[in-house]
C-alpha cells in the first residue's frame, strides 16, 4: 500500500481555494442519484449529514444513542476557536494555524491545519445564523476568552455548554433534513462492519440495538464520524458508549490507523475516588483562565488549603512558565501535575490531586463575574464532590480525554479505503501529537460543514461505481463475520463480567502507557494485554440473548475491540522513539524534563495496516514536510 | 473515610414492549455514599450478571448531566428528589441507610417502554423535525457580528437552549404534555433575531406535531418546571403561547 496524502501544491494560503476549484463537481441534478452513509451524529456527523442533504444527496445517518442529539460532542464545555480577531489582539488565520501546529508539537500536516484555520471563521458565522446563543458582551457583540496554548482570546463559548449548543445547532439542521425526507435517520444502531467491494467502501452492517437484528445498508460512499477511542483506558472523560469499534473494524478492512499512541490526557479533571467509578468528569480548561494551579511547597503538608500561607504554596506553572503561566498546553500541564504528585506534593485523600484555586479571581472580579463564567461548572463540581469551589480550591488531576490519533486520511479526508471518509475525532488529521483546547469542536464542524461536502463530490464525480445492492455476497460475508462474533461472545459463559475486563485493561493502559512511558513498561503492558485478551475469549460472561436489547452484549463487542486496539496503541508507542506532545517516553527528554522530539527520524505520521489476526501490523510512513513553519523546541516559558 | 449504606431497591422489570412488567426487589449493600446513582445500579448489575441473571436495562451515556440519555422515576420523582439534577448526577449521599428506593421508567403514552427502564423518546425528535430549527443552509451565513444581540436576550435564549431533551417534563406532567420541551426550543429561537422570520410557522407546526404524537395538553400544573433537571422555566410556555396566538392572528399559518 502506498499512502498519498494528496496535498495540493502551491503556496499554503492558496492551496484550498485552488484545490476546490480543481475538484470535479457533481451537478445539482445528479446529486440525488447518490446515496451516502454517515455513521455518527456528533459535530462531525451531524454537520456532514445536514450539509450533504442540503446539497441534494440522499443520506442515511446512524448513531448508537436513542437520538442524534446525544452524541458525545454534547459534553464539550469550554469553547470553539476561530481566527476572527474580534478582540483586535493581532490574531489571524496564520496565527491560529501556527499555534495549532506548534501546540501539536509539529506532528500535523501544514496544509490540513491551515485549511482548518481558514474555515474556522465560517463556522462561527454558520453557528450564529443557526441561533446558537453564544456569550455576548454588553454591546451585544460576541465575547471571547482564552484557552491553553494561545496568547490571544479567540475562543467563542456558550456558558460551559458550548458543545451542547453547537451540537444542537447541527442536530437542528439535521432534523430539518430528516423532516424534508433527505436524511433517513437510524438511531440505536451500532455499526459492526464496513463492506468493501472492488476496493471501494459500499456499505455497512449494523446491529439494531432494540431488536438485535443485523441490518445491511448499501451506498456509494461511507463517512465515519464515530468519535474517539479514549475509553480504551476504561476511565476517561468520554461518554460510556464511546468506542473504537467502527474505526477498528474499518482498520481490519484495510483502512490504516494513524498515530494511535497520541492520546491526550487532560490536566483538569475531578480526581479518581473509589474502585467502582465508571467515568471521570472534566472540569473545562477555561477554568485555567482564572484559576491558579498550586500545591504545598512541602511534601506531605496535610493542612486545609486555606491554612497554607502564600509563602508555602508553589504555583508551579506560573513559576516555571512565566509567559503562559496557567495557560500552558494540556500535555505540559498534565505532566507537571504528575511530577508534583510524584514528589509527594499531591493533595487530597489519595495524594493524586493538585489545587485549582479561584480565591484571587473572586477577589479581583467579584463572585458574580466568576459565577456567570463558570457557574454551571462549579455546580457540577459541587454535586460530585460535595465541596464548594467558591470557598475552597478545586482539586483536579489529569484524565484521559481525547484521541489525536485515528484513521489515516488524505487531504480529502478519505481513508486508505476508497470511498471511506473519516471526520472529526475519529480521524488523525489536524492536531498532531497534542490538541489545543477548543480545537476539536472547530475541527469536527470544519470537516462536516466545509470540507467533506466538497471533497466527497470530487470523489463521486471522478469514480466509476458498480451498481450494487445489499444483496451482494460481500454483505452476506460481513453479516456472517458479525454473527459469528456475537454468537461466540454469548456462548463463552465464563466467570468475569465485561466491565471487569474493561477495568483491568484500563489499569494496564494507565500504568504502562499513560502520561509517562518507557520501553520496558510498554513491552510489559503489551504482554499483559495479550494475556487479558486471551482470557477474555475464554472467560467472559455475557448474559442475555442477541435477539433483544442487550447492553452487556453491546459492551462486550466494544471491549473485545479495545483489547485488540490497545495492543496497536502500544506498538505505535514503542515504535516512536522520541517524545512529542502527549507521547512522553522517559528516555527522550530535555534537561528540564520537557518532551524532546527527534525531527530527523520521527517527523512523520505512523500509519498502521492490518496484516491479519496475531500478525504484526505493517508500518507505513507519511513524511511531514514543513515548508512554512520552522521546527523548534516548544517553549512556553 | 467513605460512608456506606444498605438499600432495598424495587426496580421495574419488563422484558419488552408487549410484555407485562412488575417491580422486583433487590438488595444493594455497602454502597459508598459518594457513588453516583447510576454507579449504584452498575454494582447491582454486576452482581446480577455474576448470579447468571439479566442485568437491569437503563439508558445513560455522558454521566455528566448533559446528554439527556439517563432518567428514571425515583420514588415517584423524575431524576429523583434533588432539585436541578439528572439521575447520573444524583449521588448516594442523598439517601440514608436502610432506605427503600422505587425505580421506574418514564410513563407516557408517547414514550413506549422498550425494556425495563428504557423508553422510546423518538417523539421528541419528531417535534423538532416539525420546526425546531432556523432554515439556513450551510454557507448561507453573514458575518457573525453583523447583528448585535443584547446580552440579556442572548442570556434568555441560552436559558431556554439549556434543555437536554431528557423527557422528565413529560414524565412529570399529569397530562404527559411536552409543552416545556417544545416551548424551550420555540423561545430560544423566537428570542433571537435570526429565528424571527419563521417564528409563527415554527410555533404552530411544532404544537400540531406534539398533539399528533399523543402528548397531552398543558393545563398549567407546573410540575414540569419543578422536575426539570436543567430548571427550564415555564415562562417559556407563556412565550410559546404568545407566539402561537400571534401566529393565529397575524399570519397565514393556521
Ligand atoms: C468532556 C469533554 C469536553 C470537551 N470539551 C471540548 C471543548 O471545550 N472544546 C473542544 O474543541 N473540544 C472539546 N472536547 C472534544 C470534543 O468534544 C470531541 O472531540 C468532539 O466533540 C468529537 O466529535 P465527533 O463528531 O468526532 O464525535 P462524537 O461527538 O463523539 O460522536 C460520535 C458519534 O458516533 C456514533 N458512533 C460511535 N460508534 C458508533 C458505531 N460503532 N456505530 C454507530 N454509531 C457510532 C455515536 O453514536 C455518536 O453519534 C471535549 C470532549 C470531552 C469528552
Ligand atoms: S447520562 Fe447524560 S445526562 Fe445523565
Amino acid at each position: 500500500m502506498q499512502l498519498d496524502a494528496k496535498i495540493p501544491g502551491g503556496p499554503l494560503a492558496g492551496k484550498w481555494d485552488r484545490y476546490r476549484f480543481e475538484l470535479k463537481l457533481v451537478s445539482p441534478a445528479n446529486k440525488r442519484k447518490f446515496k451516502i452513509i454517515v455513521v455518527g451524529t456528533g459535530l462531525a456527523g451531524g454537520s456532514a449529514s445536514a450539509s450533504l442533504a442540503e446539497l441534494g444527496y440522499n443520506v442515511k445517518t446512524f448513531c448508537i444513542q436513542d437520538s442524534p442529539r446525544r452524541a458525545h460532542s454534547i459534553a464539550a464545555q469550554g469553547g470553539i476557536n476561530a481566527a476572527k480577531n474580534y478582540t483586535n489582539e493581532g490574531d489571524s488565520i496564520w496565527r491560529l494555524f501556527y499555534d495549532t501546529v506548534k501546540g501539536g508539537d509539529f506532528r500535523a500536516r501544514e496544509a490540513n491545519v491551515y485549511r482548518l484555520a481558514q474555515v474556522s471563521n465560517n463556522i462561527i458565522d454558520q453557528c450564529v445564523a443557526q441561533g446558537i446563543p453564544f456569550a455576548r458582551d454588553y454591546g451585544g457583540l460576541l465575547a471571547n476568552r482564552s484557552f491553553g496554548g494561545s496568547q490571544v482570546q479567540r475562543t467563542f463559548y456558550a456558558r460551559g455548554q458550548t458543545g451542547q449548543q453547537l451540537l444542537l445547532g447541527a442536530y437542528s439542521a439535521l432534523m430539518r433534513q430528516v423532516g424534508a425526507g433527505k436524511v433517513e435517520m437510524f438511531p440505536r444502531r451500532e455499526m459492526l462492519d464496513i463492506v468493501v467491494i472492488n476496493g471501494q467502501a459500499r456499505g455497512i452492517v449494523v446491529r439494531n440495538l432494540i431488536t438485535g437484528k443485523i441490518e445491511t445498508h448499501a451506498s456509494d460512499a461511507v463517512v465515519l464520524c464515530t468519535g474517539g477511542y479514549g475509553n480504551v483506558f476504561f476511565l476517561s472523560t468520554n461518554a460510556m458508549s464511546s468506542n473504537v469499534t467502527a474505526a477498528f473494524r474499518a482498520y481490519k478492512k484495510g483502512a490504516c490507523f494513524a498515530n494511535p499512541c497520541f492520546t491526550q490526557i487532560h490536566p483538569t479533571c475531578i480526581p479518581v475516588h473509589g474502585s467502582y467509578q465508571s467515568k471521570l468528569t472534566l472540569m473545562s480548561e477555561s477554568l485555567r483562565n482564572d484559576g491558579r494551579v498550586w500545591v504545598p511547597k512541602n511534601p506531605g503538608d496535610k493542612r486545609f488549603p486555606r491554612q497554607i500561607p502564600e509563602s508555602e504554596r508553589d504555583y508551579y506553572l506560573e513559576n516555571k512558565y512565566p509567559s503562559f503561566g496557567n495557560l500552558v498546553p494540556r500535555d505540559v500541564a498534565s505532566r507537571n501535575s504528575k511530577e508534583q504528585c510524584d514528589m509527594g506534593k499531591g493533595v487530597g485523600e489519595t495524594g493524586l490531586a493538585v489545587y485549582l484555586d479561584f480565591e484571587d479571581a473572586i477577589k479581583r472580579h467579584g463572585r458574580d463575574v466568576i459565577e456567570k463564567k463558570y457557574g454551571n461548572l462549579f455546580q457540577m463540581y459541587e454535586k460530585i464532590t460535595a465541596q464548594n469551589p467558591y470557598e475552597t480550591p478545586m482539586m483536579i488531576y489529569p484524565a484521559v480525554h481525547y484521541a489525536m490519533g485515528g484513521l489515516w486520511v488524505d487531504y480529502n479526508l478519505m481513508s486508505s479505503i476508497d470511498g471511506l471518509f473519516v471526520l472529526g475525532e475519529a480521524n488523525f488529521s489536524d492536531h498532531g501529537a497534542n490538541r489545543l483546547g477548543a480545537s476539536a469542536l472547530m475541527q469536527g464542524l470544519a470537516d462536516g460543514y466545509f470540507v467533506l461536502p466538497y471533497t466527497i463530490g470530487g470523489y463521486l464525480a471522478g469514480t466509476s461505481l458498480e451498481k450494487i445492492t445489499a444483496g451482494h455476497p460481500a454483505f452476506r460475508e460481513s453479516v456472517e463475520i458479525v454473527n459469528n462474533s456475537i454468537e461466540k461472545l454469548l456462548s463463552i459463559n465464563g466467570k468475569r463480567t465485561v466491565d471487569d475486563f474493561h477495568r483491568q485493561l484500563g489499569h494496564i493502559m494507565w500504568d504502562y502507557c499513560g502520561m509517562s512511558r518507557n520501553d520496558e513498561g510498554l513491552k510489559k503492558g503489551r504482554k499483559l494485554i495479550q494475556q487479558l485478551g486471551e482470557e477474555f475469549w475464554e472467560n467472559v460472561l455475557v448474559p442475555g440473548s442477541d435477539k433483544d436489547f442487550n447492553q452487556s452484549l453491546e459492551r462486550a463487542g466494544r471491549v473485545a475491540d479495545f483489547l485488540e486496539f490497545a495492543e496497536l496503541l502500544i506498538i505505535d508507542a514503542l515504535a516512536r522513539k522520541e517524545s512529542c506532545g502527549a507521547h512522553f517516553n522517559e528516555a527522550y527528554q530535555t534537561k528540564e524534563n520537557e518532551a524532546m522530539r527527534d525531527d530527523k527520524n520521527f517527523c512523520h505520521v505512523s500509519a498502521w495496516e492490518f496484516a491479519g489476526k496475531n500478525k504484526e501490523p505493517v508500518f507505513h510512513k507519511e513524511e511531514l514536510k514543513f515548508e512554512n513553519v520552522e521546527l523548534s523546541q516548544r517553549s512556553y516559558k | 473515610m467513605t460512608k456506606t449504606i444498605n438499600l432495598t431497591l424495587k426496580i421495574w422489570r419488563q422484558k419488552g414492549p408487549e410484555a407485562k412488567g412488575k417491580l422486583e426487589t433487590y438488595k444493594a449493600n455497602d454502597i459508598p455514599t459518594d457513588m453516583s446513582f447510576l454507579e449504584m445500579i452498575d454494582v447491582v448489575n454486576e452482581k446480577l450478571t455474576l448470579e447468571g441473571k439479566e442485568p437491569v436495562a437503563f439508558d445513560h451515556d455522558c454521566r455528566e448531566g448533559i446528554c439527556g440519555m439517563c432518567g428514571t422515576v425515583v420514588n415517584g420523582r423524575p431524576h429523583g428528589s434533588e432539585k436541578g439534577t439528572t439521575l447520573c448526577q444524583l449521588h448516594m449521599r442523598h439517601f440514608s441507610d436502610n432506605d427503600t428506593i422505587v425505580i421506574e421508567p418514564w410513563r407516557s403514552r408517547a414514550f413506549p417502554i422498550i425494556k425495563d427502564l428504557v423508553v422510546d423518546r423518538s417523539a421528541l425528535d419528531k417535534i423538532i423535525q416539525a420546526g425546531g430549527f432556523i432554515s439556513v443552509n450551510t454557507g448561507n451565513a453573514q458575518d457573525a457580528n453583523a447583528i448585535p444581540i443584547p446580552q440579556e436576550t442572548a442570556e434568555l435564549a441560552m436559558d431556554a437552549a439549556a434543555c437536554i431533551g431528557c423527557g422528565a417534563c413529560v414524565a412529570a406532567c399529569p397530562n404527559a404534555s411536552a409543552m416545556l420541551f417544545l416551548s424551550a426550543k420555540v423561545s430560544q429561537l423566537a428570542l433571537l433575531p435570526q429565528g424571527k422570520p419563521e417564528a409563527a410557522r415554527r410555533a404552530v407546526s411544532m404544537v400540531r406535531e406534539m398533539d399528533r404524537l399523543g402528548f397531552g395538553n398543558c393545563s398549567n400544573e407546573t410540575e414540569c418546571e419543578a422536575e426539570c433537571p436543567k430548571e427550564i422555566s415555564i415562562t417559556n410556555i407563556a412565550r410559546l403561547n404568545r407566539e402561537f396566538y400571534k401566529a393565529g392572528f397575524f399570519s397565514s399559518e393556521k
